[in-house]
């Protein structure tokens, strides 16, 4: 078991060089090397197994990337199905791109996976983002919440209606209202919500608490995952 | 299906992606009234909200984006609401990545904004009717253009992407479509209970 740092700026700042470093990857010795690192960090700081489970999610283009470029990437043809060719450099490069993504979804679970949304809005606030976007995140944060409550509880309803979903214009219609009704409901909320906050004195911005000073550890942490995203990057390259 | 992940677009296409999506904030944030930020943050937990819903499309289910209708409710406050709702996303899901939330933003938000800009007048001003058959319009056109700028993203990114990014833009069809379906029913009932709605909410 290893401890990372737990405060946010350090974590969301480490994540990112990592990220950007990981993402332009080339090629397949230092991209395996960087995912085969990022699992042993990740097993030794004991992410759970619905972390896990979200390597397993690739999107539909993802699948289709590995299925056409072996036969799209031109090059030494190593497999032949009907008038196709493989080519070894496209499998190489099929394995390059799963490499980096994978290790940057881990490198994300890691740093960012087990933190509360709210937390992330302060981190975010101290590292100069527009005061307007935290604020938008921490609240659209909040309400998300109370709105998918909302959205579940009426969904429950349609289905003790005896509604149930197919692919057809009822369900569309049904959905289309579910939704319409969600947003005539959020507009009311925001309604009581901003006389709520004018009640209590908003003045346009929220006070926020002022964020501690980073220790020597945690500087010294970002440094070394500066150092080791310049390393890779240079082995990639050189 | 429109969240590109980390470690597959080229470093011109995530700068750009970026400087884009920066732009597009930035205009928004110039115009918007503090005020208004929990009305648009509130609006856009249910924008969220909705497409959690999994709707069936044919054989298969799909997530709406709800893009255009962000466009016509939101104006161009729809570019923070999806920066936000995208590095959520990352956080608690693990979909799309840090790298690409700028060219992300750009590809989910830009349709919606430019529709919701050319046809919200005319939304606003019609009957709920023909309020419904504007809304597809702008729904299926928001997705279609998300598509598109996907795909663009993986063309200009490399040139080997574009079989995939051919054969992506097939899976966008049944996506659209549901769009269509549900935003029309959507702005057809905020059109008949409450019209007001329908205002843009900021700028």
């Amino acid at each position: 078991m290893i401890a990372l740092p737990g405060d946010m700026r350090v974590r969301l700042v480490t994540a990112l060089i990592l990220v950007v470093a990981i993402s332009q990857l080339q090629t397949i010795p230092v991209a395996a090397t960087v995912l085969a690192a990022a699992v042993t960090v990740a097993v030794m700081s004991g992410i759970g197994g619905k972390a896990w489970l979200r390597m397993l999610h690739v999107e539909t283009f993802m699948i289709l990337l590995f299925v056409t470029l072996p036969f799209t990437v031109p090059g030494r043809a190593v497999l032949t199905i009907g008038p196709f060719d493989a080519s070894a450099e496209g499998f190489t490069r099929a394995a390059v791109i799963a490499c980096k993504v994978s290790a940057s979804v881990l490198t994300i679970v890691v740093f960012l996976g087990s933190v509360e949304a709210m937390r992330l809005g302060a981190a975010l606030h101290s590292l100069r983002v527009p005061e307007p976007i935290v604020r938008l995140f921490v609240l659209t944060v909040r309400y998300l919440s109370v709105i998918g409550g909302e959205a579940r509880r009426l969904q429950e309803a349609m289905r003790a209606r005896a509604f149930r979903p197919g692919s057809n214009r009822h369900t569309w219609r049904s959905y289309g209202n579910l939704v319409g009704m969600l947003l005539v409901r959020a507009l009311d909320r925001a309604q009581r919500v901003e006389e709520a906050m004018l009640c209590r004195g908003f003045s346009g911005r929220f006070p926020w608490q002022k964020p501690p000073r980073l220790s020597r550890s945690e500087m010294g942490f970002m440094a070394l995952a500066t150092t080791a995203a310049v390393l890779i990057t240079a082995a990639d390259r050189l | 299906m429109a969240h590109i992940p980390d470690g597959i677009l080229s470093a011109p296409v995530l700068i750009g992606g970026a400087v884009i999506a920066a732009g597009g904030v930035a205009m928004a944030l110039r115009r918007l009234e503090d005020r208004m930020v929990p009305r648009a943050a509130i609006l856009s937990a249910a924008f969220f909200a909705g497409s959690l819903i999994a709707v069936p499309v044919g054989p298969s289910s799909v997530h709406l984006l709800f893009t255009g209708l962000m466009g016509v409710m939101l104006g161009l406050m729809a570019f923070p609401a999806v920066l936000v709702a995208l590095l959520l996303q990352t956080v608690l899901f693990g979909f799309g990545g840090l790298t690409t939330l700028g060219v992300n933003t750009v590809n989910i938000a830009l349709p919606g904004v430019l529709l919701g800009l050319a046809l919200g007048p005319a939304i606003r001003a019609a009957s709920p009717g023909r309020a419904a058959m504007l809304a597809a319009v702008c729904g299926a056109l928001s997705v279609a253009g998300t598509g598109a700028l996907v795909a663009l993203s993986l063309w200009l990114s490399s040139p080997v992407f574009v079989p995939v990014a051919k054969i992506m833009l097939i899976t966008y069809l049944p996506l659209a479509l549901g769009e269509a379906a549900v935003t029309a029913a959507a702005v057809g009932f905020l059109s008949r209970v409450q019209p007001a709605a329908l205002r843009l909410v900021a700028t």
